[in-house]
């Protein structure tokens, strides 16, 4: 858990989330989270009927790698919100960098959290998760 | 849609976090986890959203028994599923996923079973240039555990797009 003297507004954590990203591992996410929907898994569907230049990782995936991150840096248990608008879509091969931002220390109902805010960006430096997280911290 | 009962198990909670790259041993080592202030395996952030493996209906699964599958087989396919689940040519059915929030009221432990409600929240619309008339809905969702207490709060908002948008 992250301690209130150690940190400060403005304080950030990046981390990488995924290098190349392979179309191995977006199967890995349709069968642990059962959405099997071929746009993310099956390349002649996607490419030939719906008409998308190749299957593209569930937005959901991209959360999931996000949050890899999100509780790395604040500690296990010390979520209380997290939340994204997926901003574009995350294709194979694409490498993604989270990053954590610091933007209030504050006490809710008599407990001290940290509230940051969340983007997670592309190769191109194009955002793909922009988002927000409240946790606790340690006094 | 309601889920009757989402069981959440040590071996489901380990493949999931695996997938999202999670390598931290409190979601696959028992004996490390036993030893943390949770006192056994937790479920990563995101993990309700598996909670689709324990929906009877999803309809982004294969059903068994030889309902329509719209992935490819011998042909490239696109066949619709054969229920209503709006457009079996390509997304799901609230469109596109535009955003997804969670709130945490209590630790989802290996061992939880868990029961899901979902209700229909909020709706807007919105213009755009890229993809034309955009319409936005929520749905909420309240996971219990098996003490009736409310451990997660999913907020999803879908979006249906009038022009295809591919980036």
């Amino acid at each position: 858990m992250l301690k209130e003297k150690e940190i400060k507004v403005g304080d950030t954590h990046t981390a990488i989330l995924v290098e190349d990203l392979k179309r191995t591992q977006i199967v890995q996410y349709a069968g642990a989270s059962g959405d099997y929907n071929p746009l993310h898994t099956d390349e002649i569907f996607t490419t030939q009927v719906a008409g998308y230049p190749s299957v593209f990782a569930h937005g959901m995936l991209s959360m999931g790698l996000t949050g890899t991150m999100l509780t790395n840096y604040v500690g296990d248990g010390a979520l209380k919100k997290y939340g994204v608008r997926f901003t574009n879509q995350v294709w194979p091969g694409d490498t993604l960098t989270g990053k954590a931002t610091i933007i209030e220390i504050r006490e809710e109902e008599g407990t001290k959290v940290v509230d940051l805010m969340i983007e997670t960006t592309n190769q191109n430096d194009v955002a793909v998760i922009t988002g927000n997280a409240t946790a606790i911290i340690e006094t | 849609m309601a889920i009757e009962k989402f069981l959440v198990e040590a071996s489901h909670i380990m493949m999931f976090a695996r997938s999202v790259g999670d390598a931290n041993p409190i979601y696959h080592d028992e004996d490390y986890a036993k030893e943390t202030e949770l006192g056994g395996i937790i479920a990563p952030p995101t993990f309700a959203q598996s909670s689709a493996q324990f929906d009877p209906d999803y309809f982004l699964r294969p059903k068994i028994g030889g309902e329509g599958w719209f992935g490819s087989g011998k042909e490239a396919s696109g066949a619709k599923p054969s229920k209503d689940s709006g457009d079996g040519g390509g997304g799901a059915a609230m469109g596109l996923h535009a955003e997804q929030h969670f709130e945490y009221h209590l630790p989802v432990k290996a061992g939880d079973v868990l029961t899901a409600t979902t209700k229909p929240g909020n709706t807007w619309e919105k213009e755009s240039k890229r993809a034309g008339k955009l319409k936005f809905s929520e749905s909420v969702t309240e996971y219990r555990n098996q003490n009736g207490e409310l451990v997660i709060t999913a907020t999803g908002v879908g979006v249906q797009t009038e022009r295809a948008v591919d980036s």
